[in-house]
């Protein structure tokens, strides 16, 4: 049981010249086995939800859960994938696959295979020995993608992932996370700050303020996740309306 | 396989490379040391082939002192790193231990440690120990400046990426900061190379009586000079093996580098 809630969640960073209020009363509850999108002005907080998300930050007020359980560290089963990924360019493919196998103890005949399999699963088989420099930009995507898998992760907290990547190599790891989601039905929550990212892959959408930020509005989208989606006209219908949605709420 | 065949194909022609560059440099500072022999006609400074057969000749007393050398050079050094890079990588990463040791390194650092030679002469005796303990004094300085920076430069998505998989500290030193901080490393240790053998030849040429550079002193008072310039090879030969042999063990422990330029 992967579901998260965070409940009334405040945070403020004490900075060197002023604090900066990041979060504001935040309240939100993602189910277990649901897939959202976060998305909003940059600046309103959706980097600093996933990192409460992940046990990387405590909150200064409320408290945030998974599983019905207080988030006080990083969590086993949380994979968190970052906008530049988190690769480590000194370790190979098959090695940062492992990591965090490795971190958590696991025998290493283990981590090499669950590692291995999980570069199978996102077609970085032929790479093992590699190292990222040698990847191309949407092959490291999918390397932090198998670190995730290797982890056997029930919740997939990720930061604008696919955001330095091309357009049409975009799509086709859009279309990878979905399938990864439909294969293992993970809880995923995905921060983005393309319209069309979000309508894709969130079946709910939760639009942020402008900081200090908190949830403006709900935008409910259970067309995500099934086939063809992309090209139909619900899909073109649902971007218009959170565009809509968005410049209501200040947040364009 | 065909990729195996290509780098092993790749590394040997850069090996090829290596020699060639070595051999046509050795030969352009032959040919100007024995160009400024002839110039300057003096016996203080015989031309290379003087040098080199008595190097040859002389190679049975010599190759022992190079031992002795060697011996301390590499004990120095790895002292001096051993003790540097985990206190440098601990204060990069720690405000409050580098708060209190910044004032301290700053006012040490630019004392010149070679002045200390005498104190340890007198306290340390003639052999070995004040030799290292001087060498070792300053790769310490230089390995630990270096180390601490690299490690306050890691950047912080690579930490916060693997702590988010649940590491400790000692893991997060493990695999990002001592990973990312090697490549400064060895260029402060090659770096040290240098300053290291110039080190070791003032303290053997002033004290004791062993070690290539209290032969080149020996023979420097004895006014043979053919000989005199046999240490000198002597002691350029150990400088190179130095840094090759340490520019070898960068690219081995450093791979990943490799692959990036590729």
């Amino acid at each position: 049981m992967a579901s998260l809630s965070f409940d009334d969640v405040s945070l403020t960073y004490e900075g060197s010249e002023r604090a900066i209020r990041a979060l504001d009363g935040l309240t939100l509850e993602v189910a277990d086995g649901d897939m959202i999108a976060v998305i909003g002005p940059s600046g309103c907080g959706k980097s600093t939800l996933l990192l409460l998300a992940a046990g990387l930050l405590a909150p200064g007020q409320g408290s945030v859960s998974v599983g019905g359980a207080a988030v006080s560290e990083p969590r086993r089963e949380t994979a968190l994938i970052l906008q530049d990924f988190g690769l480590l360019p000194w370790k190979t493919v098959a090695e940062n696959a492992g990591l965090g196998l490795r971190i958590r103890g696991v025998p290493r005949a283990e981590v090499r295979a669950r590692a291995a399999d999980a570069l199978e699963r996102v077609g970085l088989g032929d790479f093992a020995h590699s190292y990222p420099s040698e990847l191309s930009g949407g092959m490291r995507q999918r390397l932090a993608l198998a670190r995730a898998v290797a982890l056997d992760a029930d919740l997939l907290l990720m930061d604008e992932p696919l955001s330095a990547l091309d357009a049409l190599k975009r799509e086709e790891l859009q279309e990878v996370l979905l399938e990864l989601w439909r294969r293992r039905r993970h809880t995923s929550v995905l921060v983005t700050h393309s319209i069309e990212e979000a309508v894709f892959l969130g079946r709910r959408v939760v639009v942020m303020s402008p900081r200090p930020g908190r949830v403006a509005a709900i935008f409910e989208n259970p067309g995500a996740g099934t086939s063809g989606y992309r090209s139909s006209e619900q899909f073109f219908a649902r971007c218009v309306e959170l565009r809509a949605m968005l410049v209501l709420e200040g947040a364009l | 396989m065909s990729e195996t065949t290509r780098t092993r194909s790749g590394a040997g022609r850069a090996f090829a490379r290596k020699v060639l560059g070595y051999a046509g440099a050795l030969a352009v500072l032959l040919l100007g040391w024995s160009l400024l022999a002839r110039a300057v006609g003096s016996p203080a400074l015989p031309g290379p082939l003087i040098a080199m057969e008595t190097f040859a000749g002389q190679w049975a007393h010599i190759w022992p002192e190079i031992l002795v050398s060697t011996w301390r050079v590499l004990a120095a050094m790895s002292i001096g790193t051993l003790l540097a890079v985990p206190l440098g990588l601990v204060l990069g990463r720690s405000p409050r231990a580098d708060a209190l040791a910044a004032p301290l390194i700053y006012l040490t650092y630019p004392i010149p440690k070679v002045v200390f030679l005498p104190v340890f002469l007198v306290l340390l005796g003639l052999g070995d120990a004040p030799k290292i303990a001087l060498i070792a004094l300053i790769v310490f300085f230089q390995i630990l400046v270096t180390a601490r920076d690299a490690s306050k430069a890691v950047p912080e998505a690579s930490l916060l990426s693997v702590r988010s998989l649940g590491a400790s500290r000692l893991d997060l030193y493990r695999h990002v900061v001592v990973p990312a901080a090697l490549p400064d490393i060895f260029t402060a240790l090659r770096i040290g190379t240098g300053t290291a053998i110039a080190v070791l030849f003032l303290a053997e040429s002033i004290a004791g009586s062993s070690g290539i550079g209290y032969y080149i002193v020996d023979a420097w008072g004895r006014i043979d000079y053919p000989a005199m310039f046999a240490g000198i090879i002597g002691m350029a030969l150990l400088g190179v093996a130095l840094y090759e042999a340490l520019d070898a063990v960068e690219v081995w422990a450093t791979r990943w580098r490799k692959a990036g330029s590729r």
